[in-house]
């Protein structure tokens, strides 16, 4: 699928702006809204900047502080035949805009019998670790999976946040595009010029290991790879799945790379109870239950707000959990 | 009657009485259609709105936009949608607009500008935003036409809408069909607020208020905040007052309404009401009404018998349309 050629190494901030240049560049119908996305501030993390010079006011589009106008606005552009591109500033206020996106986005191509599809992107930003508090930094991806009609992607590399974005875009289908501001500016890899598209429903095995897989996406694949390499001076060998995509789920990589370890441990910056970790970890043992040498390891943030304090958000997060859950399987 | 109301041709006129009977033969059969057991499910009567859809439709074009909700049948019909493929979806049958899987309070259909017709209150202004930000990105003169209550004017959406449209000088017109009555409760008991069009002024839009129960006025005013969307002048509030016969849902006896309050409403019914006016004051022939009555009954006839012979969707339709690649699932 990919046009591209050459690489440019970027940050995941820097891709995203990419990805969002090159869609704008390369199809009229696609435009973007949301809340102070124009220049010179070109959005909250300036991931818009340059965009409203280059494209007008027209398609890269202010809106009010307007959650619901903001999802609607962009449901009915999709069923106008647009790909609109809606910016939901912080993950916590997708609740605001919930019903056009659960009851609407999500179910007008189920409801209508096929006959109107919903091309709409929603990007938003969210993670813990920053000090934003208990309204700034959830991870609510399960909720969005939980309603049938809608994809749901968390990139963890520079590479991939373009090729999934643009993979979004010209999706027929309501993506849900989940940006962890922790890696906006912490990552930085290799990325293509050009359409470069990751496929959606897609998962890359980050790092082959041959003792235990570890599942996890977005923040936590850096979380988990760098414990798998700290791990392999003892010996031990991890291996590491990044989803990618949560909804479509490809569990063909998640299947093939367990039958071969035995032993899975599933990761999130979620909470972990009622998490997307659960619904892994069921998967697994209904299709693997004979074959597993110890039940699947769940590891996600407390079940608690996310709190403000350093010490307590670092406690809060499940970073320093994913050893100890390792080690418990491994015997 | 007002300089520009005299000025609507015989042909509109009788067209606006096609509509409403079309619509009320519809209502009636189904609803009698129900309460013999032929048929069960949830249906929200427009009897007594008809002219509130009726009025507005005649103005508009099939690549228009519609945004309707639950109560939607007259919205529906007055929107060109054809009857048989109305009845097949309202009984969920495999020929229905939607496959059976959309049901009276989410019939779609595209190809006649009927894009959603959503069961949450207040829904459907978002929306049509979008629909006409879609229409004025791609310089067409279509509209979009967003109908609701005066219970939706009290929800949130409401207000973000009117105020992005103000700002945004989108092409829709957000008519509120102002039946008196909030699912149980009065118009009084949720809002302060007499007349719905007076929110508006809020946004510094133009908001209208016509009794949505005299097709020629209401078609007069539809067509002036009509005339200005497609003119690139931005949208209107446009309040249709008329009064809602039924209970909320059909089964709902509606005690809570006033005996007086529908008495009076009832007998103010628009439709037979304007049969007369235009006999007396427009010198239409009583034998051509009671054909247009006959031919609409007819066509209802039609359109049920067809439908109830149409088979309910294959099982394995119940996984299909979630997503545009059947593999996503």
């Amino acid at each position: 699928m990919s046009t591209a050629t050459a690489t440019q190494a970027k940050s995941m901030l820097e891709a995203i702006h990419d990805a969002l240049d090159v869609a704008l560049e390369s199809d009229p119908d696609v435009f973007e809204l949301g809340e102070d996305i124009q220049d010179p501030k070109g959005g909250g993390f300036g991931i818009h900047k340059g965009l409203s010079t280059k494209y007008g006011p027209e398609r890269v589009r202010c809106t009010p502080i307007s959650e619901q106008a903001i999802m609607g606005a962009a449901v009915g552009a999709a069923l106008g035949g647009m790909r609109p591109v809606a910016e939901i500033m912080l993950m916590n206020f997708i609740s605001v805009a919930a019903d056009q996106l659960f009851n609407h986005a999500a179910k007008l191509r189920y409801m209508s019998g096929g006959v109107t599809p919903v091309p709409l992107t929603v990007r938003t930003t969210t993670g813990a670790g920053a000090g934003f508090g208990a309204q700034h930094s959830d991870m609510l991806e399960n909720q969005l999976i939980h309603v049938p009609g809608l994809k749901v992607v968390v990139p963890s590399t520079a590479a991939d946040a373009k090729g999934l974005l643009l993979s979004s875009i010209f999706d027929d289908d309501p993506c849900v595009f989940i940006e962890m501001s922790s890696l906006y500016f912490t990552v930085r890899d290799e990325v293509p010029d050009g359409d470069y598209r990751v496929p959606l429903g897609s998962a890359r095995v980050a790092r082959e290991g041959s003792d235990l897989t570890l599942i996890t996406y977005g923040k936590q694949v850096l979380d988990c790879l760098a414990l798998a390499e700290q791990l392999a001076s003892e010996g031990i060998s991890l291996e590491v799945i990044d989803l990618r995509t949560l909804q479509p789920l490809d569990t063909d990589t998640i299947f093939t790379s367990v039958a071969k370890t035995r032993r899975a441990v599933v990761v999130h910056e979620a909470v972990t109870r009622g998490g997307f970790g659960a619904e892994l970890s069921a998967q697994i043992h209904s299709e693997l239950f004979g074959d597993l040498a110890g039940p699947v390891g769940r590891v996600g943030s407390a079940n608690t707000p996310v709190p403000y304090a350093s010490s307590l958000e670092q406690a809060y997060l499940p970073t320093s959990r994913i050893e100890p859950a390792v080690r418990a399987l491994l015997g | 009657m007002t300089t520009s109301e005299l000025s609507i041709d015989l042909a509109t006129r009788v067209a606006l009485y096609r509509t409403a009977a079309r619509i009320q033969a519809f209502d009636e059969t189904y609803r009698a259609s129900m309460m013999s057991g032929k048929f069960a499910g949830m249906y929200y009567s427009p009897r007594g709105q008809e002219f509130a859809a009726a009025s507005v439709a005649a103005h508009l074009r099939p690549t228009d936009y519609v945004v309707t909700t639950y109560r939607g049948l007259h919205d529906q019909i007055a929107k060109g949608v054809p009857l048989r493929d109305l009845w097949a979806e309202y009984l969920g049958r495999a020929a229905g607009t939607c496959q059976g899987k959309g049901g009276p309070m989410h019939v779609t259909s595209p190809k006649h500008g009927l894009m959603v017709t959503t069961g949450v209150v207040g829904s459907g202004l978002p929306i049509a935003n979008g629909l006409a930000l879609a229409a004025q990105m791609h310089h067409t003169d279509q509209v979009a036409v967003v109908n609701f209550g005066d219970g939706a004017s009290n929800i949130g959406a409401f207000h973000e809408s009117l105020n992005l449209a103000s700002l945004w000088k989108l092409p829709v017109i957000f008519l509120c069909q102002n039946n008196k009555w909030a699912e149980y409760t009065s118009l009084a008991g949720g809002t302060t607020v007499e007349h719905i069009a007076d929110r508006a002024a809020s946004y510094s839009m133009l908001g209208v208020t016509v009794d949505g129960n005299d097709p020629l006025a209401l078609y007069d005013a539809a067509g002036q905040a009509i005339e200005r969307a497609r003119r690139g002048d931005g949208p209107t509030l446009l309040e249709a007052v008329t009064f809602r016969f039924c209970g909320h849902y059909f089964g709902d006896p509606g005690e809570y309404i006033p005996a007086d309050e529908l008495a009076a409403a009832i007998a103010a019914d628009p439709i037979p009401r304007y049969r007369q006016r235009l006999i007396e004051e427009f010198g239409v022939a009583a034998a051509d009404l009671d054909e247009i009555d006959r031919a609409a009954q007819a066509e209802v006839d039609d359109a049920a018998e067809w439908a109830f012979e149409q088979p309910l969707p294959d099982v394995s339709e119940l996984t299909t349309d979630v997503y545009s690649q059947e593999t996503a699932r």
